[in-house]
């Protein structure tokens, strides 16, 4: 968690001292990116704090931790396809669901499957490529969310 | 919108309410909920501000614009490493490439490009990038990027090579 401190003030004194204005727009930027989301991101942990007392941390571990990998995994990349999250919401749901015990290449699954398999955004992407087109690109995603999660699980030792 | 809006209020509230009320009589189910949102929020905290300064520092200095005008000139490799670096500064989801990618397309970019594009602005847009190393971890991240973007582009070359022999043309609207 350091080194994101150390980049952050690093880019910032960087960006300082090439140009003041820029930073402090920059600075302005993020303010108001922070402010437009908390709603959306104190409802995610509300949400989030009551379903996490409610499913006990032995349900979770079980079943997006080590014993039934096949099993989250299918879990896993089935929500990622079908649901609309940006991205400011899933990691840090993901860092909540890791400290649970969720294995990285779960979590893995989860997040490259809600960045490019798009079930939800299958009429507008229809409207643009073409059913044919769009069919394929979302089974290729999927396949690639796939091996992104096994390559995960080998680095991380979590299978093998 | 307004009527959203205060369901919303009204459930943020009650949620408050309760977590006060437990913590007043010592409901227990209510004070573990209260602690699991302030351990999250604080967690969250730690990390957000960085994240967001990040953000508004990438928004600044880099200008999507210089990129798309890039873009489509050049082929062959090159071209896909345009691909990938207009897809890292896409902001928004798989909505806001699509119509990107279009006009992309229109402009006479190939369709292995096109999609390339739209893998990228999936999994390597730069914003959501600074999210995942937040609170995932530097070594998550390479690993993910290390795996997809050959991924991607090797993919892209196949289904759009195979859509292009096959005399596959995009039409909007169908």
């Amino acid at each position: 968690m350091y080194y994101l401190y150390i980049a952050t003030g690093f880019a910032l004194l960087l960006s300082f001292i090439v140009n003041r204005e820029k930073t402090f727009k920059a600075i302005t930027i993020a303010t108001h990116r922070f402010v437009n989301i908390l709603p959306a991101f104190v409802s995610m942990l509300i949400v989030v704090s009551i379903v996490l007392f409610l499913i006990p941390d032995e349900l979770i571990s079980n079943y997006l931790g080590k014993n039934n990998i096949f099993i989250g995994l299918i879990f896993a990349s089935f929500f990622g396809s079908i649901t609309l999250m940006p991205g400011f919401i899933a990691f840090p749901l993901c860092g909540i669901l890791l400290k649970k015990g969720v294995l990285y290449m779960v979590l893995s699954a989860f997040s490259t499957t809600l960045m490019i398999v798009g079930v939800l955004t299958y009429p507008i992407e229809k409207k643009y490529f073409g059913v044919r087109l769009t069919i394929l690109r979302n089974m290729m995603s999927l396949f690639i969310a796939l091996f992104v999660a096994l390559m995960t699980g080998i680095f991380f030792r979590e299978i093998f | 919108m307004k009527r959203d809006n205060s369901i919303k209020t009204a459930g943020v509230s009650g949620y408050l309410l309760f977590l006060l009320v437990s913590f007043m009589y010592g409901f227990s189910p209510g004070k573990e909920i209260g602690h699991n949102f302030i351990s999250f929020s604080i967690d969250m905290l730690k990390l957000l501000p960085c994240a967001f300064i990040l953000i508004g520092l990438f928004e600044v200095w880099v200008k999507r614009e210089t990129i798309e005008k890039h873009f489509g000139e050049e082929s062959g490799i090159r071209g896909y490493i345009w691909a990938l670096l207009l897809g890292g500064a896409t902001i928004g989801g798989l909505y806001v490439s699509f119509p990107i990618a279009y006009s992309l397309y229109r402009k006479g970019a190939k369709l292995s490009i096109i999609l390339t594009y739209i893998g990228a602005s999936g999994i390597c847009r730069v914003p959501m990038t600074v999210f995942e190393i937040s609170f995932m971890g530097i070594k998550f991240t390479i690993i993910r990027l290390m795996v997809s973007i050959p991924l991607v582009i090797l993919t892209s070359i196949a289904l759009g090579d195979y859509l292009t022999k096959k005399n596959y043309k995009i039409e909007k609207g169908k």
